[in-house]
């Protein structure tokens, strides 16, 4: 319908959305205008910056560990590392090797929900350290390996091929 | 005629109250239905045939609201003492924002969900928006930017609908093998249905101008939890609009004040609330909302993702868990609806689905929005029986069978349960759910 829609309307030209840059999210005028880039799956939209799972080990247990767990077991939230084999059981596993398809989608999502007390509060290096952990934690990454938006958007997920789409 | 007869009026109105109120002791012995029953009853016995003394002497008889003054107005209204019919509240201790509150569909009448009973599913809490600041924002691959503050929202061209909307997860307990007992609202009251009025999504696209690779909406909403929805823009309902007022009043701050999507038929998570963006993208986002949750996990562990559209589906909401029935005639009711178009037919079986007859429905279904339902049974013997309703909509689709569901999509696929539910009635009377 839109596709039509668009074509009756000679629409062809394709300007991308006015870029917020980082700074200006970070100020405490909440001007709904101003939104950092949104993320998608391929990486883009991620921010300028990095960590690595040292960095995020201490950052994790402040943080993370009162719910998800020490080592990631679950606890009042879900658990972050699970058993891909149990998908196909009663009782399937979530976690992040489980369920997360893409990396990028993990890293703004713990910048904007988490920690649920105080959402949208990590800073950017702090958002890459965690995510970091959370992948060590799934033996995705090594303790010192740099997690940055390049890095995020070319790792690829271990369920990444357990999904299908209703639509394309 | 300043003055309609309004006075003469509420004097009746209260004495049915006040009649109802002394007989209402009584009725909580017989559980709040039938007490409601006996209130509808009660008002046309008001003139001293239950048992009181009538005087023609004194004042003294007579309901005693007639001998006092009546209360003022009030700017916005009061719920009655049904006030109690609330919703359930399922939160996360550790996150009270996050969770769920259930629609009580078993304690309510007629098809419309009041705004304060709708369900809630809230991922993030409930944000704090100043609406003098809040603009909605439509970006990406658009020919130019619009931001549109509420005012000139609502100075926009408006259209209302009926719609209801049902989150993805509702009545999720069902996918397992021990049936819970509690009444339809505990089960399957994440659902509710009403007018919406706001401004049409594809007129604001159409101001925006798409791009000619514009194959993807994605609405974010200004919550705590990010939430972020892909909608494919060929998928989505021509009708589909930036809904400002529910039920004829402004959204309520839960409901996604100033502005959410509404996407009719669609699952709940699609009608983002407190509405923040809308990007246009040649491509889905794959936010979290599109693919670790609203995802539908298969018997081969293979999950399926934008299974948007909803079932058709049918809720009986009374008899309800709890009751207890008597020999004679019983009255079913309940609500039917489906994401995919009009209730056509809804159907009853005190058979465990062996024979079927048609309910009647209360007046014309509309296209994604409640219609209820109802049956006369006569219950002749005290022996135990199975029913069940079942739905068909105008879009050729019928409520399956909880044996064809489970086959087709195994015990895992958490959202979209929406077969036949079965109420046992025992020997004795007593409402039970089972699995059938």
């Amino acid at each position: 319908m839109h596709l039509s829609f668009a074509a009756a309307c000679g629409l062809t030209l394709l300007v991308p959305m006015a870029s917020a840059d980082e700074s200006a999210s970070a100020n405490a005028d909440m001007s709904p205008l101003i939104f950092p880039p949104l993320i998608f799956a391929d990486g883009s939209g991620l921010p300028p910056g990095s960590g690595n799972a040292r960095e995020g080990t201490g950052l994790y247990q402040t943080q993370c560990a009162r719910c998800h767990g020490r080592n990631g077991e679950g606890g009042r939230a879900l658990e972050l590392v699970g058993d891909r084999e149990t998908l196909i059981s009663a009782w399937p596993d979530r976690g992040i090797g489980v369920s997360w398809p893409y990396a990028p989608p993990l890293f703004d999502y713990i910048r904007r929900a988490m920690p649920p007390d105080s959402p949208y509060s990590l800073s950017v290096d702090d958002t890459y350290s965690i995510v970091a952990r959370v992948l060590e934690l799934n033996a995705l990454v090594d303790a010192d390996t740099t997690v940055d938006a390049a890095f995020l958007s070319s790792l690829v997920m271990p369920n990444n091929n357990g999904f299908k789409q209703a639509i394309e | 005629m300043t003055e309609p007869a309004s006075s003469g009026n509420s004097g009746i109105q209260q004495s049915c109250d006040e009649q109802a109120s002394d007989e209402r002791a009584d009725g909580k012995q017989l559980g709040r239905r039938r007490a409601l029953t006996i209130l509808g009853a009660g008002g046309l016995l008001v003139s001293g045939s239950a048992g009181r003394t009538v005087s023609a002497a004194t004042n003294a008889s007579g309901p005693r609201s007639w001998r006092e003054a009546g209360g003022g107005f009030s700017n916005y209204g009061t719920p009655s003492d049904d006030s109690r019919i609330i919703r359930w509240i399922s939160a996360e201790p550790s996150s009270p924002g996050t969770g769920a509150s259930w629609t009580p569909l078993h304690e309510l009448e007629g098809s419309i969900t009041p705004n304060g009973l709708h369900f809630e599913r809230h991922h993030g809490g409930v944000p704090a928006i100043d609406a003098d600041r809040w603009e909605l924002r439509v970006d990406g691959a658009v020919r130019q930017v619009v931001h549109l503050d509420l005012d000139s929202l609502r100075q926009r061209p408006m259209h209302a609908r009926f719609a209801f909307i049902e989150c993805g997860g509702n009545s999720s307990s069902l996918w397992r093998e021990q049936a819970v007992q509690a009444p339809a609202g505990w089960l399957h009251g994440l659902v509710s249905s009403g007018e919406w009025a706001g401004v049409p999504l594809f007129d604001l696209l159409e101001e925006a101008g798409l791009g000619s690779d514009a194959g993807w909406l994605i609405a974010t909403g200004l919550d705590a939890a990010g939430v972020t929805v892909s909608l494919a823009l060929d998928t989505l309902p021509a009708d589909t609009m930036i809904a400002l007022y529910r039920n004829g009043e402004p959204l309520r701050v839960e409901h996604g004040w100033p502005a959410r999507l509404l996407v009719p038929g669609h699952e709940g998570i699609c009608n983002v609330k407190w509405l923040g963006r809308l990007t246009v993208a040649d491509r889905p986002a794959m936010s979290r909302f599109d693919t670790v949750s609203y995802t539908d996990l298969g018997r081969d562990g293979i999950a399926t993702r934008f299974s948007r559209v909803m079932g058709v589906k049918s809720v009986i909401t009374l008899p309800a868990v709890g009751d207890q029935l008597a020999v004679g005639l019983v009255a079913i009711t309940g609500l039917a609806w489906s994401g995919a178009g009009r209730i056509s037919r809804v159907e009853i079986s005190v058979d465990g689905g062996n024979t079927w007859d048609d309910a009647s429905l209360d007046g014309e279904p509309l296209d994604r929005t409640f219609i209820r339902f109802r049956f006369s049974w006569n219950r002749s013997r005290a022996t135990p029986v199975m029913m069940q309703s079942r739905a068909h909509d105008d879009a050729g689709r019928v409520q399956p069978t909880r044996a064809a569901l489970l086959g087709t999509h195994g015990p895992n696929h958490h959202y979209h349960y929406n077969a036949v539910l079965t109420l046992g009635i025992e020997a004795d009377g007593r409402v039970v759910n089972v699995h059938a």
